[in-house]
C-alpha cells in the first residue's frame, strides 16, 4: 500500500508480483486457467471430483448395503431396484461399486503419500551429492526399474501374503524408482546454477539447500509424474486385485469384484461390466488431468 | 549440429562406441547382480519362515529341519547368497513343487507359448502404432491428433484383464467368431509334434492346416488385446519423436524444396526416429509380459504368466521367484539391446 505514494514502484507493482508469494499466486491462477482451458484435463478434474464426492457419501448414494447377502435375490439382471443387478450372493453391484470408490481413493493417495517423498528424496540426494552416492541410489533405481511392476509387486505380495495393506505396501515399492529418476534430473539441471551457489556462500546446509533450493524445484514435475502414476496405482492395484492377490473377497474392490464376476461372466454380464468400467473410467481420469498438469506445469514437454 | 555429428569420422567412432559399449556392459552387469540380490531378498529373507513355505504348517519336524538345512539356513546370509548365486550361475533353479521338475524345464515348456503370444501382440501394437503416431505428429493439434491421443490414453488406462473379458464375452460369448479359452480347441489337442514349442510354426511344418486355423482363431483375441495395451506406448512415443524431427531445419529445407507431405513425413523425418523406434519396440516388448500374466489367466492360455500366478497361488517359492528372475533378465537384456542399439546407430548418444 505505501509503495503506492512512490511513482517508481507503483509502476512496478502495477506490472509485476509485490511479493514471491503474490508472484506465485499469480503463477498458479494462469495455470489453472490453462489446464480449465484443456477440454480433456477439465474432464479428467471432473472426474476425480465426483469419485472424491462418490467416496465420501457413498452410505448416502449406495441403496444396499455392499456386503449384505441375499441370495434369493443372486444373479439378478440390472432392474429398477439393482441398477447394476446382483452377483452371485444376491449383493447389490450398484452399492458395491459405489464403496469400491473408497478403496481406490484409499490406495492411490496412501501410495502417492509415501512413494512421492521418498522419491523426491532419494533422487534429490543423489543428484545434488552424485558420486558414489548417486552411483550407488541410482543402481538401485535401475534394479527396481528393470522389472515390470506388476511382476515385482506380485513377487511382494506372494511373500508377504495377500492383503490389502500388502498389495499397498508392494505398489508403493515398485513406484518410487521413477519418481527418483525424475527427481534426480531435475536437481541435475539446477545443482550448478547462480542461486544455489548463492545459498552456499550464505552458509547453507546440504540438507538446507535441498530442502529449500532444490526440492520445489522439483515440485511440479514430480506432481505431474504422481499424477500419471495414480493411474497406474489403480492398474496395478486391480490387476493384483483380480489375480486374487490384493483385496480379498467380500471387499468390494473392483479388481476383486471382476475376478469373483468371471467365473460366472459368459452367461451373467453384468457381473464384470461395471466393477470393470468404474476402473477405466477412474484410472482415464487420472491420465486426462495427468496429461492436461504436464501442459501446464511442465514448460519443455511440448 | 546434425551435419557435422554425420559427417565424423567412421573409424573414431567405432573406437569411442567401443569404450562406450564396455561401460554399458559393465553398468548392466552390476544392476544384473543388484536383480539377484533383489531375488534372494525377497525369496529368502522377507519370508518370516522360509520352510514352512515350503513345507507347509503340518510338516512334523524332521522334514521341517531336512528342508531348513537343504536350504543353508543355518549357514550366515552371505554364505547362503553365495550358493544362491553359483546354483543359479549353473543353471539351477531349483525343482517346482506343482510338478517336480526343476524350474528351467518348466519354465522351458512354458515359454514358446507367451513369446508367439507376444510376437503376434507385438506386429499388432507397432504395425497399427508407429503409422497412427506419424499420423498424429503429421496432423498436430488438429482433431486427428486430438482423437489419437485419446486413443492412446484409453489404451493406457484400460485394465487389459477387463478387456479381455469384455472381448471374449462379445466375440466368443455372443458372437462366436473366435476360440474361447486355451491356444487351440481341445480335441487338436496334442496332434500336432512339438518341434519349435512355437504351435503355429508346428502345424504348419506337420501340414495340418485345419488345426493352424484353430489356431488362429484362438490367437487373434489375445494377441490383437495385448498388441492394444502396447499400442498405447509405440503411438505417443512415435509421436514426440516425429514431433522432434518435424521441428528441425532441414524438414522446412525439404518443404522448401518442394517435396510431398508423404515423402517429409517418410523419407526424410521417419528415417531418423528408425533406431529410437526399434528400441522402443524392444521395451514395448518387454512389457507385454506384464500384459501376458494377466491376458494368459483370462484366455487360459497355458504361457509363462499362467505358469507364475499358478505357482504364487500354491505358494511354491521356488518356481515363482525363478519366474521373477527370469523375468527381470529379459527386462535387462532388452534395455541393454535398445541401448546398445543406440550407442551404435546414433552418434549423438556417445561421448
Amino acid at each position: 500500500m505505501t509503495s503506492l505514494t512512490q511513482p517508481e514502484t507503483a509502476t512496478v507493482t502495477a506490472r509485476g508480483p509485490k511479493s514471491g508469494r503474490e508472484a506465485m499466486w499469480g503463477e498458479v491462477r494462469a495455470g489453472v486457467l490453462r489446464l480449465l482451458g484443456n477440454p480433456l484435463a477439465t474432464i479428467g478434474l471432473v472426474i476425480i471430483g465426483l469419485l472424491i464426492l462418490i467416496a465420501i457419501f457413498a452410505p448416502v448414494i449406495a441403496p444396499f448395503d455392499p456386503v449384505a447377502q441375499s441370495l434369493s435375490r443372486a444373479l439378478q439382471p440390472p432392474s429398477d431396484v439393482h441398477w447394476f443387478g446382483t452377483d452371485e450372493y444376491g449383493r447389490d453391484i450398484f452399492s458395491r461399486v459405489i464403496y469400491g470408490s473408497r478403496i481406490t481413493l484409499y490406495i492411490v493417495f496412501l501410495v502417492t503419500i509415501t512413494v512421492s517423498p521418498i522419491g523426491l528424496l532419494i533422487g534429490t540426494v543423489a543428484g545434488y551429492f552424485g558420486g558414489w552416492i548417486d552411483a550407488v541410489l541410482m543402481r538401485i533405481t535401475d534394479i527396481f526399474l528393470s522389472f515390470p511392476s506388476l511382476i515385482l509387486a506380485l513377487a511382494f505380495v506372494a511373500v508377504l501374503g495377500p492383503s490389502l495393506q500388502n498389495a499397498i505396501l508392494a505398489i508403493a515399492l515398485t513406484n518410487w524408482p521413477s519418481i527418483a529418476r525424475l527427481a534426480r534430473a531435475e536437481t541435475l539441471t539446477v545443482r550448478n546454477s547462480d542461486y544455489v551457489a548463492a545459498a552456499k556462500l550464505q552458509g547453507a546446509s546440504a540438507a538446507r539447500i535441498i530442502l529449500r533450493q532444490i526440492v520445489p524445484m522439483c515440485m511440479s514435475s514430480v506432481i505431474v509424474r504422481s499424477t500419471l502414476n495414480m493411474a497406474g496405482v489403480i492398474l496395478t492395484a486391480a490387476g493384483l486385485g483380480f489375480l486374487g492377490l490384493g483385496a480379498q473377497p467380500p471387499t468390494p474392490e473392483w479388481g476383486a469384484m471382476t475376478s469373483t464376476g468371471r467365473r460366472y461372466m459368459l452367461d451373467y454380464w453384468w457381473l464384470v461390466t461395471t466393477p470393470g468400467l468404474a476402473i477405466v473410467i477412474v484410472s482415464l481420469a487420472f491420465n486426462l488431468f495427468g496429461d492436461g498438469l504436464r501442459d501446464v506445469l511442465d514448460s519443455r514437454s511440448e | 549440429m546434425a551435419l557435422v555429428v554425420a559427417n565424423r569420422n567412421r573409424a573414431r567412432r567405432r573406437g569411442l562406441g567401443l569404450v562406450g559399449v564396455l561401460r554399458t556392459l559393465a553398468s548392466y552387469a552390476v544392476t544384473l547382480c543388484g536383480l539377484l540380490v533383489l531375488t534372494f531378498f525377497i525369496g529368502r529373507i522377507m519370508p518370516v519362515d522360509p520352510v514352512t513355505a515350503v513345507v507347509g504348517i503340518e510338516a512334523d519336524r524332521e522334514a521341517y529341519m531336512r528342508v531348513y538345512y537343504q536350504l543353508g539356513l543355518d549357514q550366515p546370509v552371505y554364505v547362503q547368497f553365495w550358493r544362491y548365486i553359483t546354483t543359479i550361475a549353473s543353471g539351477d533353479l531349483g525343482n517346482a513343487f506343482l510338478t517336480g521338475r526343476p524350474v528351467i524345464q518348466d519354465i522351458a515348456r512354458v515359454f514358446p507359448a507367451t513369446v508367439e503370444l507376444a510376437t503376434a501382440a507385438i506386429i499388432v501394437g507397432a504395425g497399427l502404432g508407429v503409422p497412427l503416431g506419424v499420423w498424429a505428429a503429421a496432423s498436430r493439434g488438429r482433431l486427428v491428433d486430438q482423437v489419437v491421443r485419446f486413443i492412446t490414453l484409453t489404451g493406457y488406462a484400460t485394465p487389459i484383464f477387463w478387456l479381455a473379458m469384455m472381448a471374449l464375452l462379445i466375440f466368443y460369448g455372443w458372437l462366436g467368431w473366435v476360440g474361447g479359452g486355451g491356444r487351440l480347441e481341445i480335441y487338436y489337442e496334442g496332434i500336432v509334434p512339438v518341434r519349435t514349442g512355437f504351435i503355429t510354426i508346428d502345424s504348419i511344418l506337420a501340414g495340418e492346416w485345419e488345426i493352424f486355423r484353430s489356431v488362429l482363431r484362438h490367437l487373434v483375441l489375445p494377441a490383437t488385446l495385448l498388441g492394444y495395451n502396447s499400442m498405447a506406448y509405440i503411438t505417443r512415443m512415435t509421436r514426440s519423436f516425429m514431433l522432434d524431427q518435424l521441428n528441425q531445419e532441414y524438414i522446412i529445407t525439404a518443404r522448401v524444396k518442394g517435396l510431398s507431405q508423404r515423402d517429409v513425413l517418410w523419407k526424410h523425418a521417419f528415417r531418423n526416429i528408425r533406431v529410437q523406434l526399434v528400441t522402443i519396440v524392444a521395451l514395448a516388448y518387454g512389457g507385454l509380459l506384464e500384459g501376458a500374466v494377466l491376458i494368459e489367466t483370462v484366455f487360459a492360455w497355458p504361457g509363462f504368466g499362467q505358469y507364475l500366478t499358478n505357482n504364487l497361488m500354491a505358494g511354491d517359492m521356488n518356481a515363482a521367484m525363478g519366474c521373477v528372475l527370469l523375468v527381470g533378465i529379459i527386462f535387462i537384456s532388452l534395455n541393454l539391446i535398445s541401448d546398445l542399439l543406440y550407442q551404435v546407430f546414433d552418434p549423438r548418444t556417445r561421448p
